[in-house]
């Protein structure tokens, strides 16, 4: 656990973004961002991608950085290097984006604050899909724990 | 949905955890999905689910959603990221060695575990040419001995079948990590009510569901449980880190972070092994899971105070209760297991392997019957069954004395238990005056 794993920031992002620019989504299907991108898609998210070597991907117009990005970035979800993440977190701050997602082995302790102190919520090292899906997709038919308890039909 | 999700205790995670009121009918307990298939949306969700881009219900050999609510509240009570389950115990162990080792690997195991788990590892050894490193699991350098630059993963039961040795949870987790290796631990007869050792630095848990977890000796069955905390790539476990070519090159770990292992265990090795567990019998695993706290404090109550009353009667040459106040592992009980060490345990008969024939003979009220972690009481002497074919110098090696019994101590009145033990105990030594 560390401080960017704060289950009710993570529970908001999740159920309140609609708009998901995806830094280094990857065009081949067998990348984790692929499989991340893809997943959003069907789920209703509208999926942005960012990165600069492709022109498609998931039939979405691909952006070279996020200050190409013509439209609001609820979530600014980040596959790349530890490293690269404090100028992704500059830019998302620039961008006006609402939330920083850094995705699992994605640990960038500077990046997260310099996001965070640019008012930006920040998730680190988990899942954007994996949240999903155990708030509120299917993840409970793989036999993880979603950490949802529900004794009546208001609950989850 | 602005509320902060709350962290719901043991109990409350015993019965709720893994089942949500089925939506389409309210109905309350968990409904048996008793079915092989699962009718696909659209074609394009069903290729999403075998590519494994979505979760999704194909086939009861994989996933069904009763067996996944047991593996959901198994993982919960564990404190894991999830579960598989398997038709056994067994099954859920020779499918985790099967997946974590490759050919001219080493696994290091403690001597002291459940037979079928050691006829189990020698089977593999021999078909995958891995090689089993047995360690002294009391010896505080023991692990550290035993491990190499090829060990893939240590192995150890927290209250061992049928000694009651208890392992010392961090220190074989930290040679463990040392050696880039995870630490599995079969959780059997502590159960997540008594430990935890995923909280103790293991990395993976295997259970026998058929004992204490179901709870009532109607069903078998296994599962793993994974914390979710190792590292897949570390560079020593390519078919978990490497692509897969079951899945066009995919990679679990990278792919899957912390659920890596575990997606793999299902759609790769569950898929290929078959040992599934049935949803029928999942739905009675719930239903134990549900009492698993009333039962083992009843347990642990019964259990010591059989063993406190086997201490003192003429005939009884030792009483092996981990918790009794001169056992050897009383510190180790007291760090890993303070609400109680299990109801399993063994004693000594001074009559030997005729003593313990004749004491079981004159039972009325145990059951003599090769299973553990029931709601009966049940009593097994090993020199006269599971292993009748051995001297006593090989049942001596093997940690059996001739006159050793086993027992697994039920919810009954301690008062009845004793009554018939004792009537056993005047046998056994009845036939030590006439031999
Ligand atoms: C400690 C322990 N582990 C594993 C097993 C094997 O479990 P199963 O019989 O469910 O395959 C047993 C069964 O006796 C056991 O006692």
């Amino acid at each position: 656990m560390n401080e960017f794993q704060d289950r009710r920031t993570i529970q908001q992002i999740v159920h309140n973004a609609r708009t998901v620019a995806i830094v280094g989504l990857s065009a081949s299907e067998l990348r984790a961002s692929h499989f991340v991108g893809y997943y959003l898609q069907r789920h209703g998210y509208r999926v942005i991608p960012v990165n600069p070597n492709e022109e498609r991907v998931l039939g979405e117009q691909v952006y070279p950085s996020l200050h190409d990005v013509p439209e609001h970035i609820d979530v600014v979800d980040v596959f790349r290097d530890p490293s690269a993440v404090p100028d992704i977190a500059r830019e998302a701050v620039d961008a006006g984006a609402g939330a920083l997602w850094l995705q699992f082995g994605v640990i960038s302790p500077d990046g997260a604050r310099i996001a965070q102190e640019g008012g930006l919520s920040v998730v680190m090292d988990r899942c954007l899909k994996v949240e999903h899906a155990r708030l509120l997709g299917r993840m409970h038919w793989m036999g993880f724990d979603t950490g949802v308890i529900a004794g009546s039909r208001n609950s989850g | 949905m602005d509320e902060a999700p709350r962290e719901f205790g043991f109990n409350t995670r015993s019965v709720h955890a893994g089942q949500r009121p089925d939506p389409y009918t309210g109905a309350s307990a968990t409904p048996i999905y008793q079915t092989a298939g699962f009718v696909f949306e659209d074609t394009e969700s069903a290729s999403a689910y075998f590519n494994l881009q979505e979760y999704g219900n194909v086939y009861s050999r994989i996933m069904n959603p009763t067996v996944a609510a047991f593996e959901e509240r198994l993982a919960s009570l564990e404190g894991g990221v999830g579960s598989v389950a398997f038709a056994s115990g067994l099954a859920a162990q020779a499918a985790l060695f099967f997946a974590l080792l490759e050919p001219g690997d080493r696994i290091a195991v403690a001597k002291a575990l459940y037979g079928g788990s050691t006829a189990q590892l020698n089977h593999l050894a021999r078909k995958l040419q891995i090689t089993v490193d047995w360690v002294d699991m009391d010896d505080p350098d023991g692990w550290r001995r035993a491990v190499t630059a090829e060990t893939k993963a240590l192995f150890a039961e927290t209250i061992a079948n049928p000694g009651g040795n208890v392992l010392d949870i961090s220190v074989a987790a930290a040679v463990a990590h040392e050696v880039g290796a995870p630490l599995v631990v079969d959780n059997t007869f502590a159960t997540p009510y008594l430990c935890r050792p995923l909280e103790w630095g293991a990395d993976l848990i295997v259970h026998s569901a058929t004992k204490f977890i179901a709870g009532n000796g109607t069903t078998i069955a296994g599962a793993v449980v994974d914390s979710g905390t190792f590292d897949w790539s570390n560079g020593r476990f390519p078919s978990i880190a490497d692509p897969s070519s079951a899945y066009h090159g995919l990679r679990f770990h990278e792919t899957f972070g912390v659920y890596g292992l575990l997606m793999k265990l299902r759609s790769e090795t569950l898929r290929d092994f078959g040992a599934v567990l049935a949803p029928f019998n999942a739905f009675l695993l719930l239903l134990g899971l549900e009492s698993l706290a009333v039962r083992m404090d009843r347990h642990v109550a019964n259990a010591l105070a059989v063993a406190e009353w086997l201490g003192g009667q003429a005939g009884v040459s030792a009483v092996r209760h981990p918790a009794l106040p001169d056992s050897p592992y009383r510190p180790l009980v007291d760090r890993y297991l303070p609400a109680g060490a299990g109801s399993v345990f063994s004693f000594d008969l001074e009559s030997g392997r005729e003593g313990g024939r004749r004491f079981i003979e004159a039972l009325s009220l145990w059951s003599h019957l090769a299973n553990v972690g029931d709601t009966k009481s049940l009593v097994i002497h090993p020199a006269s069954t599971t292993h009748r074919q051995l001297s006593d110098e090989e049942l001596a090696a093997s940690g059996v004395a001739p006159g050793t019994v086993r027992l697994s101590v039920g919810l009954e009145d301690v008062d009845d238990l004793v009554w018939d033990l004792e009537r056993g105990l005047r046998a056994a030594r009845d036939s030590a005056v006439t031999a």
